[in-house]
């Protein structure tokens, strides 16, 4: 029954998070929504007994990625909000049309385990000793272990990348100050 | 009543077609981010119920490496954005960066 | 070393002027006169000299084997088509090698003193070199793709050498004509290429004279006349000869190594090389003896009445190959190249002995202002006068050996019209060739020196003053004249139906110097004893014998009895004087006045059809700038603008037109995208939803 509640409250957070995000006209507010979606996100992981996901999730995720956004944000001066009409006509109407189709077509899909296939392909939930945390980390640095180290040899393309394109080059300088 | 993994799955499909719709209608830039984070998320939550539903741990490992990617990819992302938005003192809108018009 | 790998070397013959071009080309201007120019001959006669001990060489080869092919490397392989760099030596090659290189080597010195002072001195000696190279790479191929490599070059050669004083227009315009005449040659020769190599798969020599045999006779006649069609081209053949008059624009040098030497005789070598393929078709070897026979007439008819020493030259050459090809066309083969050996020799000497005329008369060409040169030029004059009896058919020169032997063959092989048609041509040969000895060598002397009182400048006393000493070599007015006849942009060519000009000299005709005079002596010795290698006589028939292996295959013309070769030989010789009788008669005491000539007076309105070459450049001139051009015209307006380009234009505009409409789909609006992406999304869940 707790759970019922639970999960009820944190959907009606996660939504209304959502179209928050979608909604607001100006970004900070966005920003501010998708906290809340974030947070309620893991909500649900511990509901469904996910502790080191839901853990990760509201460092990483609702501290890390949401301050980075509202830096951003704040460095360019881009919190002027937007004017409610689209230049493109036919845009708005499309896109919430497809959405709709695409929602209903996940939900169509739902039924059917066309891309789920069978149960507990490499490592069960409760096996092994220890809790979730302790399973996940034996999950990714043995069986995983290799995506793994990929995945870091990518946080340092996209470290160096980050750096290499903001940064302010003193011939870029030159040349926007003689451009406009 | 019990919380059956169906209650999940229609959320996080609300979820995507909220931020894709969100992705499709904004044109600030960084609120498309955001679209696409809640896009990324909508499949997070999809990968743990699975990972529930068939127990199998694979799921909440997929999460990290989606973590990962949504990591490096806001970095990128916004350092793309910075570095564009600093060239181009007028437009402040996706619409307004479309130089490759054909 | 033995002899076999000996012939391994003969790769040295082109490879040594080859090199000696490639030299003068790039170190030309800073070696300089004349260090070039004898460089230039020192390699030719080291090429000659190879030549002959590949002659010893091939004499060696132990009997059974007269033919070694030797393989450079490979040129290039396509799928089956392999073609190997490879130079074949047999009788035929050698005998080729053995004559090219040693008149250019003549030649070569010969221009040594004929370019003294001209600007461009390194320039033509490597277009020289490259000339004879490619003549001998031409003959020296093992495959026909190898010879099409030397005959292009030759043809590039002429080109670059004909036109090489080319500030004058007339010469420019008569390099392009030889080049683009044999071109047309060309393109027959590699079609003949491509039917050889669609029909046999090879290019080989040794195996097409093999396999040719087993080919249906519509493709064989096809081959030898396409084949016959590049051979009319590079010969001057009709209907493809009025390049080779033209040609007469180059320098004289240039003039006698196309006439004796390299570039007209490609054509009768090709034939000789290719003849399986003649000898299985009977009609393409007719068609070779037609064509030869009716050049050989009309070709001297147009020498009659010719005012240019060089142009009757010109027409001789022409007419003389005629009785080659006519030779080859009776299956002749071994009587041919008597005739292209001694033809070498003797017109080698006429153009070299004219050139020195051209030179000493301050390039006056018109033989009716000249006469009585024997007194100036007695050395010039005297090898002159051997070559013209050659020429002319007197036993017992190189000429008359083997002219009476074509024409003997011909009689023999029952060809009674052509036998005849080259006795009159004969004729005519002898009347034509006494004609332009007597108005240049004897009778009084139609040219004028300017008396020194009424020259002004000093320059030119000087120059007088040296000439007196005229016999000296390479004086300086010499070099005065010759460059003030290089910078003129007018062509001293004497057209037909020109006035004679008056000629004024400065100084009274003077001698060559001996690096001119002595080569046309060598040549013309050459000629008179040259017959030795065509006594038809048994035991003595040196050439026949030599060449026996090649045509093997060949039936020979027997002759019937010793008495009709006998009483033909006799024919020949009356022939002969009596051509040069009647030249003698007419032509003994010069020529009352210049402008009147006794034979354009007799002759009448045929002289003119002569003279003017039977309106052939005329007419052709006519078509070219009439019909040909207005098609040229339609094709270029109606044709490739309206068809091609429009086909081009429309396939452009429609490409654009899709392309405007597709270029709405790229907006440059992500979110555009981005929806089409999404579309794209629902598009995929669809298929998974109607999949499962």
């Amino acid at each position: 029954m707790v759970t019922l509640v639970l999960f009820i409250a944190f959907a009606i957070i996660a939504l209304v998070g959502a179209l928050g995000v979608v909604i607001s006209r100006n970004p900070v507010h966005s920003a501010l929504w998708l906290v809340a979606t974030l947070l309620s996100m893991a909500g649900f992981f511990i509901l469904e007994g996910a502790y080191l996901v839901s853990a990760v999730q509201v460092i990483v995720y609702a501290s890390a990625i949401v301050v980075l956004f509202l830096f951003v944000i704040m460095l360019l001066g881009v919190d002027r909000e937007e004017s409610l009409s689209d230049p493109l006509k036919v845009q708005r109407p499309v896109a919430l049309m497809l959405g709709l189709v695409v929602f209903a077509l996940l939900i169509g899909l739902m039924g059917n385990h066309w891309a789920t296939g069978g149960e507990s392909a490499t490592a069960a939930l409760n096996s092994g000793g220890g809790g979730n945390v302790e399973r996940v980390a034996r999950e990714i640095f043995t069986t995983y272990l290799w995506p793994f180290e990929l995945t870091s040899a990518l946080l340092v393309v996209a470290v160096v990348g980050g750096v290499a394109l903001a940064r302010r080059s003193r011939r870029a300088e030159a040349a926007s100050e003689v451009a406009p | 009543m019990i919380i059956t993994p169906t209650w999940y799955l229609v959320l996080a499909a609300a979820l995507f077609a909220i931020g894709a719709v969100g992705m499709l209608v904004r044109r600030n830039v960084i609120v498309m981010f955001m679209c696409v984070e809640l896009m990324l998320n909508a499949v997070n939550l999809t990968f743990v119920t699975f990972s529930k539903t068939l127990n199998d741990l694979s799921g909440q490992v997929a999460v990290f490496f989606v973590l990962v990617v949504a990591a490096a990819e806001v970095a990128i992302g916004l350092a793309l954005i910075v570095a564009i938005f600093r060239r181009r003192h007028t437009g402040t809108t996706a619409d307004d960066i479309s130089e490759l018009r054909g | 070393m033995n002899k076999s790998s000996m012939l391994d070397y003969i790769w040295l013959v082109p490879a040594l002027p080859l090199f000696g071009a490639a030299l003068l080309l790039t170190f030309g201007k800073r070696i300089g006169e004349p260090i070039a120019g004898w460089i230039a001959t020192a390699l030719m006669f080291g090429s000659f000299v190879v030549s002959v001990f590949m002659f010893g060489a091939l004499r060696g080869l132990p009997s059974g084997e007269h033919a070694h092919t030797v393989k450079l490397f490979d040129w290039f392989a396509s799928g089956g088509f392999k073609v190997s760099m490879g130079f074949l030596a047999d009788p035929l090659s050698v005998t080729w090698i053995l004559f090219v290189t040693g008149i250019a080597t003549l030649i070569h010195l010969y221009s040594i003193g004929y370019m003294h002072g001209d600007a461009r001195f390194s320039r033509f000696f490597a277009y020289l070199n490259l000339f004879v190279a490619s003549m001998l790479i031409l003959v020296l191929g093992s495959n026909f793709l190898v010879t099409f490599l030397g005959w292009e070059g030759v043809g590039l050669c002429s080109y670059l050498l004909i036109s090489f004083w080319f500030e004058r227009n007339s010469a420019a315009v008569a390099g392009k004509k030889a080049f683009v005449t044999t071109r047309v040659g060309d393109l027959g020769f590699m079609i003949a290429m491509f039917l050889i190599f669609g029909s046999l798969g090879t290019l080989d020599y040794a195996v097409v004279g093999e396999k040719i045999g087993g080919l249906a006779s519509g493709t064989i006649t096809a081959i030898a006349l396409l084949l016959f069609l590049g051979a009319v081209g590079k010969s001057a053949q009709i209907p493809l000869h009025f390049w080779l008059p033209d040609a007469m624009e180059g320098p004289t040098p240039v003039s006698a190594l196309i006439h004796a030497a390299t570039m007209v005789t490609a054509g009768i070598f090709i034939v000789a090389r290719a003849h399986p393929i003649f000898e299985a078709s009977q009609a393409a070897q007719d068609v070779v003896m037609w064509v030869g026979a009716i050049t050989a007439l009309l070709a001297a008819t147009v020498a009659l009445v010719q005012t240019d020493i060089k142009r009757v030259l010109a027409y001789s050459t022409v007419s003389q190959l005629g009785y080659m090809f006519l030779a080859l066309g009776v299956g002749a083969y071994t009587a041919a190249i008597g005739l292209v050996v001694a033809h070498a020799f003797f017109k080698a000497a006429l153009f070299l002995g004219s050139g020195s005329v051209i030179h000493g008369l301050d390039e006056n060409q018109d033989i009716r202002t000249m006469g009585r040169l024997r007194k100036y030029m007695p050395l010039t004059g005297f090898g002159f006068i051997v070559a013209w009896l050659a020429i002319a058919g007197l036993p017992p020169f190189a000429g008359f050996w083997a002219k009476d032997e074509v024409l003997a063959k011909a009689f023999f092989h029952g060809d009674y019209a052509v036998w005849f048609i080259g006795v009159v041509a004969a004729i005519l040969t002898a009347f034509y060739m006494t004609r332009e000895t007597f108005l240049v060598w004897f009778g009084n002397e139609r040219f004028a020196v300017v008396s020194s009182e009424t020259e002004i400048d000093g320059e030119a006393a000087h120059a007088e003053s040296h000439s007196e000493t005229h016999a000296d070599s390479s004086s300086d007015s010499h070099a005065e004249s010759h460059e003030a006849g290089m910078i003129s942009t007018e062509s001293p060519t004497v057209a037909y139906g020109t006035a004679p000009a008056p000629a004024r000299m400065t100084h009274p005709p003077h001698e060559a110097p001996a690096t001119m005079t002595i080569p046309v002596l060598i040549l013309a010795a050459l000629a008179a004893i040259g017959g030795i290698l065509i006594l038809p006589f048994k035991g003595f028939e040196y050439l026949g014998h030599f060449l026996e292996p090649v045509f093997e295959t060949v039936e020979p013309i027997e002759v019937p009895s010793f008495a009709a070769g006998f009483g033909l030989s006799t024919l020949a010789v009356v022939v002969a004087i009596t051509g040069v009788l009647i030249g003698r008669g007419m032509y003994r005491k010069g020529l009352e006045d210049p402008a009147d000539d006794p034979l354009d007076r007799r002759l009448g309105s045929l002289g003119r059809v002569f003279g003017n070459a039977y309106y052939f450049d005329a007419v052709l001139a006519r078509c070219v700038d009439g019909p040909i051009r207005r098609f040229a015209e339609w094709i270029a307006n109606t044709v490739d603008q309206g068809i091609i380009d429009g086909a081009v234009n429309g396939v452009a505009s429609g490409v654009a037109s899709i392309s405007n409409g597709v270029r709405r789909a790229q907006g440059g609006v992500v979110r555009q995208y981005a929806l089409v992406v999404f579309a794209g999304v629902a598009a995929l869940l669809i298929f998974a939803l109607v999949r499962s």
